[in-house]
């Protein structure tokens, strides 16, 4: 579970986060939406300590990671896994070079433990006769799959995803959605999502926290999302005419 | 622009504390070694050979042209090529074409990986970056005074092979002129600036790859003031350095 509790961020004259709490739940996807500018992303790079917050807190599970010292903050980091927008896969390796890289930087694993846990992930994703290919071979989707496995592949507590749909067709983006939601369950881990996709939303949207101008606006599931009176969040998530029908179709039913 | 400039230096001076932080495995860091190794060392030999051969050639052409009173010695060739070439040529007009060829290689690798994210990758994971991609650079570049000792002895080869098969000199002048006054404080002057040129060499545009911002158009910049940047400190240094071991 990652609590955070008023956590405030400022570049400049510029106030982006200001004064979020909320709390991510383990075993669940959660999901930070919100427009361009709203602070969803600094709101992440601040959870993966890549910006400090001006004030406020996060903690991991008990651990306050403004108090955890240099090296706790590196330990505590070894239990993140990331999937980055662009995958960030380290293009001068293959595939099982980037999966099997966490495993050699941080375990003591010999090789024969390592290839043995490669094969196991990149079977888990869905990604079998890749192994050799380097990422500029394989398609965007594949691209995502190895990033997951990457992530995932040295057993971490915490899984997040930045745009982990972006670029990616429909049918791909719901296989990696569901891909993210089965690993989060099977490995009961802590996964935070940001992400634009309304599909994403509606699938997999088990805590969704909406922000606006680097402000909590709402917080929910995807249930209660179709149901909301909250303006920001109708206007965003309901913005194409598309989700404004199936919006009207659910509450129709529910009527 | 002037606080800039000096918080840049800071900033240069405070990544080479960061490369010697939390050091990377040395099962992976080996891998790492050996690659840096083959790309800028084995990867700088041919055009450093080419190179050096050529010029060396050029200088000692040059100096049998310039040469039109008979009263100075033949000689004169070999030994002003051996001065040359050892001094200045092989030491510091190689290393300024090294800020070319690796100094934008670095900077461009590591910028794309700043851009990919493939950097906030790495530290997400808890790798200390910094450590993981410069340091093996600096590490083989401690190999890099074996190319200058390469591209003394093909500049002197080359000085010998145009002096004499072009006919401006016999071969035993030519000999005889890298043989005379030679002192040897001059290589040991040599390799130490070539040792120093090594640092910067790998340091230097490793700072203005890695923290650069921006996308591909910014990597082509990034490597362009690396270049710039690394010639003008080597050239600078170069005064320095020779100021301090040479004058007496």
């Amino acid at each position: 579970m990652i609590e955070i509790k008023n956590l405030e961020k400022s570049f400049g004259d510029s106030k982006v986060l200001k004064g979020i709490s909320t709390v991510f739940e383990t075993g669940k996807t959660n999901l930070i939406i919100g427009q361009s500018g709203s602070g969803k992303t600094v709101l992440l790079k601040s959870l993966l300590g890549i910006h400090a917050p001006d004030s406020g807190q996060i903690i991991f599970d008990g651990r306050v990671y403004s108090d955890l010292t240099p090296d706790e903050k590196r330990a505590l980091r070894t239990e993140i896994g990331m999937v980055f927008q662009g995958s960030a896969l380290f293009d001068s390796m293959t595939v099982a070079q980037n999966v099997a890289f966490p495993l050699k930087m941080f375990t003591k694993n010999n090789r024969s433990e390592t290839n043995d846990r490669v094969d196991f992930v990149l079977k888990r994703v869905n990604l079998i006769d890749a192994h050799h290919k380097l990422p500029s071979e394989i398609s965007g989707g594949m691209q995502k799959r190895v990033a997951i496995a990457r992530a995932i592949v040295n057993h971490p507590k915490y899984l997040f995803c930045d745009e982990p749909n972006s670029g990616l067709d429909p049918n791909t983006s719901t296989i990696i959605d569901n891909l993210i939601k089965e690993i989060t369950e099977e490995y009961d881990i802590t996964t935070v999502i940001n992400t634009h996709d309304m599909n994403s939303v509606m699938e997999i949207g088990e805590n969704i926290l909406f922000l606006k101008n680097g402000l909590k606006a709402w917080q929910g599931n995807k249930e209660e999302i179709f149901i909301t009176d909250n303006e920001a969040v109708v206007d965003f998530v309901y913005s194409s005419n598309l989700f404004k029908k199936v919006r009207e179709a659910y509450l129709k039913d529910l009527k | 622009m002037l606080i800039r400039y000096l918080s840049q230096i800071g900033r240069y001076f405070l990544m080479w504390k960061e490369i010697f932080n939390k050091p990377t495995k040395w099962s992976v860091m080996k891998g790492l070694l050996l690659k840096e190794i083959d790309d800028l060392i084995i990867g700088s030999l041919g055009i450093v050979a080419f190179i050096s051969f050529f010029v060396g050639g050029v200088v000692a052409i040059q100096t049998a042209l310039n040469l039109t009173n008979p009263l100075i010695p033949k000689y004169l060739i070999g030994f002003a090529t051996r001065q040359s070439v050892i001094l200045e040529f092989a030491p510091t007009f190689i290393s300024i074409i090294m800020a070319g060829k690796m100094g934008s290689f670095i900077t461009s690798s590591i910028g794309t990986m700043r851009v990919t994210e493939q950097i906030d990758a790495l530290e997400v994971m808890g790798v200390n970056s910094l450590n993981y991609l410069v340091f093996p650079k600096l590490i083989a570049l401690l190999l890099y005074p074996f190319v200058i000792g390469i591209a003394m002895f093909l500049g002197i080869l080359g000085g010998w092979m145009a002096g004499v098969y072009g006919g401006f000199t016999s071969s035993d002048e030519f000999i005889n002129g890298l043989q005379i006054d030679f002192i040897p404080f001059h290589i040991a002057y040599a390799f130490i600036k070539t040792f120093v040129f090594a640092l910067l060499l790998a340091t230097i545009p490793s700072f203005h790859g890695y923290y650069m911002k921006g996308g591909a158009l910014e990597v082509g910049k990034a490597s362009t003031v690396a270049f710039v940047w690394t010639s003008v400190t080597i050239i600078l240094i170069n005064y320095i350095l020779t100021q301090l071991l040479l004058s007496k």
